[in-house]
């Protein structure tokens, strides 16, 4: 599991990557959540294009972030994902409440 | 009709964390002779994964305590695969598998396990003794094989 992360002025991308299960999930909500904190962006975009697993654990990663921007307004946008990761979103109904975009892998 | 096995293992580990990855893993393993697509290979190890970190995080409350996963293959290409801990049982197996219903008060996990096997799966079956432990069984019928035996 990696993480690079861009930061703009006001808005945060996350480039995820390798498997995100319960394992890895808490070292990404550490340092996603320490750049949201320290930059209070408009948007953050979480990048799934290189990650090759994930179970229900990155419906809780996308949900904790998603609280988090809510407090200052800010928004989630979904980029990259493939069949099954798009469909394990779904289940949550993450949808309604992220933007997903299309044209990833 | 009653179909035949042909073939079965067993694995047992450790509940660590780390051993999310090796689960499912060796599920896929063994079930790639059966030749499947990688959309069925993502859902079985997604839905193995989930089982697994029930086990670990609610089963064995991150104490350390032992896994069992037995797995089958049958002639019609179903697959069996049961993950069993001895760990401190589901309460109300009912209200467990309700969507969105969790014990976790840090708001990371989302309570979605058991709605995600559901969806990768073909059956999902609980059986859960308050205090002994969880068996989860789920069953798929790999399709991407011909099955020259229907």
């Amino acid at each position: 599991m990696a993480l690079k992360l861009e930061i703009a002025p006001e808005s945060i991308t996350a480039y995820l990557s390798g498997e995100i299960d319960h394992h890895s999930a808490s070292y990404l909500r550490e340092k996603i959540d320490d750049v949201i904190e320290k930059n209070s962006p408009k948007e953050l975009t979480m990048d799934f294009s290189a990650v090759t697993f994930m179970d229900s654990s990155g419906i809780g990663l996308v949900m904790g972030r998603y609280k988090l921007m809510a407090e200052t307004g800010g928004v989630i946008i979904l980029t990259g994902l493939d069949k099954t990761t798009e469909k394990v979103m779904k289940i949550a109904g993450l949808e309604k409440l992220v933007k997903i975009q299309k044209g990833g892998k | 009709m009653k179909f035949k096995t042909i073939n079965k293992m067993k694995l047992e580990f450790e509940s660590r964390s780390v051993n999310e990855a090796f689960a499912r893993t060796a599920v896929s393993a063994f079930i790639s002779s059966l030749d499947p697509t990688v959309e069925e290979i993502s859902d079985i190890k997604t839905a193995v994964s989930e089982a697994v970190t029930n086990s670990i995080v609610h089963g064995y409350e991150n104490q350390i305590g032992k896994i069992t996963i037995e797995g089958e293959i049958k002639e019609n290409n179903k697959i069996i695969i049961k993950i069993k801990d001895k760990g401190c049982g589901i309460k109300d197996v009912q209200k467990a598998k309700e969507p969105l219903f969790t014990t976790c008060t840090t708001g990371e996990r989302a309570g979605l396990g058991f709605a995600v096997m559901e969806s990768m799966m073909d059956k999902i079956k609980v059986n859960s003794t308050y205090h002994k432990g969880t068996t989860v069984t789920m069953e798929k019928i790999i399709n991407s094989k011909d099955n020259e035996n229907v």
